[in-house]
């Protein structure tokens, strides 16, 4: 929800300027997950829930530890178990906290039509304002994440929020209260991409994981979660995390040129047909017959 | 016989008073469930194309209003194409007759009907204007079926809601185009076809000059009844 306090600098659906934007300069807030030391152990997903005042709801069994197949609207924060077979014939048990990843050049924000609907604040922080949703779904055709969940009782679309009322009083993401291996690391976005550097190089260092190295994709120009993955050549791994996700070209295209084509274009019909009258007038049979009528 | 002759030999045979059914009561309230319905579609989806056309949603009862609503009407104007495909298609195939009039076409943009050729019940830009009805109806009907319920489509599916907004956009565009150029003919341009599309009628002269095919056709069938 709206978090007063916050400094904006993205609006959804908004036209002109943002008010107020670029007044204040501020950290950039940042998640760190460290895939390598989750114990799979849930409590962020229960913070999550007590915090965001959501009971446990139904789910589906996978044959896994998995709680459910993906996040749902009432259930932002999902660790996601993936089973991987290394090329020794070992097996890795892959735990991923799954949830909004706040692109710093957010999708559904980029793809919402209603002023305000989307916010992001000047911290990074991308949260929605369910009051002025109108329920499209067009976050959801924006999202190269597949975070945004429809909520078909109230027709609004909801999903993680970072903890934005939490983080405008100062204080930490609830799933990153919760933590009990220290795998959940917050603060600015320059000293966790440090933190998780040191913690790649570790890896590559000491526990021969050559590959191992940080997810941040440059693609929706970095995030506002960033992962430290045993082998961060092979994402997709990890429970389907993207390897170059961007936001879908179909919609930079819609929210971008096809606007402006598609509004000059329905201007120039309004004109033509308006310079057609004004040059050539109506067809007026009437005025015809009585015209010919005084022939001989 | 030249337009002029056909409208002075109706005249003075006394039928220039004589109205001529051109659209049955079926055919025009069908025209108007379909005209309505579009013209709600065309508000609140130009409010969801751009944010600066957003407030036109607070005119239909507001943004999660005109989000509910958008596709039920969508769905009305869909069947309503389809029930004038079903029975004008014939009356829309593209005749010998119709050839000759789109060759003389900028005569009848420059309002220089005398020197146009005859044509049937329909022109041929009407008749152009139906098939893009009809074809961007069909678009945007499936392609909004997608974008009415985004949350259906599974996420390794989700090239289709990419698919169902360009589909969506370019048919909602052309249909515009189409929308601007009919209702500016319908009411400004071609006097006596508002008239017609509400109570049904034309002049024996209207006839004969726009139609005149359609008119002999009218008449001769009348004549012989009698």
């Amino acid at each position: 929800m709206s978090q007063a306090t916050l400094e904006i600098r993205r609006i959804s659906g908004h036209p002109g300027p943002v008010p107020g934007a670029g007044v204040k300069r501020e950290e950039q807030v940042c998640k760190l997950v460290d895939t390598t030391t989750c114990i799979g152990c849930k409590a962020c997903e229960v913070a999550c829930l007590e915090w965001n005042g959501y009971t446990f709801s139904e789910t589906v069994f996978n044959n896994s530890y998995q709680t459910m197949p993906e996040t749902a609207w009432n259930y932002w924060n999902l660790i996601k178990f993936n089973e991987h077979e290394r090329e020794d014939g070992t097996l890795m048990l892959l735990m991923r906290k799954d949830q909004c990843m706040h692109c710093a050049e957010p999708g559904c924000l980029a793809a919402c039509p209603a002023d305000g609907a989307i916010v992001q604040y000047a911290n990074g922080i991308v949260d929605f304002q369910q009051d002025r949703c109108i329920g499209c779904g067009y976050c959801m055709t924006g999202c190269p994440f597949n975070i945004p969940k429809f909520n078909p009782d109230n027709r609004k679309v909801f999903k993680c929020t970072l903890c934005s009322d939490r983080v405008s009083e100062g204080l930490e993401p609830a799933c990153i209260k919760a933590c009990p291996t220290g795998c959940l690391h917050f603060g600015t976005k320059d000293d966790m991409k440090e933190l998780a550097e040191t913690r790649a190089k570790q890896l590559r260092d000491n526990y021969g994981f050559e590959n191992a190295g940080v997810y941040d994709p440059p693609g929706v120009g970095g995030t506002g979660v960033v992962y430290v993955l045993h082998d961060v050549t092979n994402p997709e791994a990890y429970g389907g995390l993207p390897k170059d996700p961007h936001i879908p070209w179909v919609v930079r295209l819609w929210k971008g040129p096809a606007k402006w084509i598609g509004n000059l274009a329905m201007l120039f019909g309004v004109v033509g047909v308006s310079l057609h009258y004004l040059r050539y007038g109506p067809k007026q049979v009437e005025d015809r017959k009585h015209g010919r009528e005084g022939e001989p | 016989m030249s337009v002029s002759q056909v409208i002075a030999s109706a005249h003075a045979a006394g039928e220039s008073d004589d109205r001529i059914l051109r659209y049955t009561l079926a055919e025009r309230v069908n025209h108007w469930i379909a005209g309505l319905s579009y013209m709600y579609c065309l508000i609140t989806g130009l409010a969801f194309w751009s944010p600066y056309m957003f407030w036109l949603a607070i005119l239909v009862g507001g943004g999660p209003t005109a989000r509910a609503w958008h596709p039920w009407f969508g769905l009305v104007f869909t069947a309503s194409v389809l029930w004038m495909f079903k029975i004008w298609r014939s009356d829309m195939l593209t005749t010998d007759a119709d050839r000759a009039w789109r060759k003389a076409m900028p005569h009848y943009i420059r309002n220089e009907d005398e020197n146009l050729p005859p044509i049937g019940r329909f022109n041929y830009g009407q008749k152009l204007f139906f098939w893009l009805t009809v074809y961007s109806a069909i678009l945007l009907v499936l392609s909004g079926l997608v974008l009415w319920f985004p949350e259906a489509i599974p996420w390794n599916l989700r090239w289709l809601r990419y698919l169902a907004v360009a589909v969506h956009v370019t048919a909602a565009l052309a249909s515009i185009g189409g929308f601007i150029i009919h209702v500016y003919m319908g009411t400004a341009m071609v006097r006596g076809g508002f008239t017609s599309i509400v109570r049904g009628e034309v002049s024996s002269a209207w006839a004969g000059l726009h139609h005149r095919l359609w008119y002999e056709q009218v008449t001769k069938k009348e004549s012989e009844g009698k």
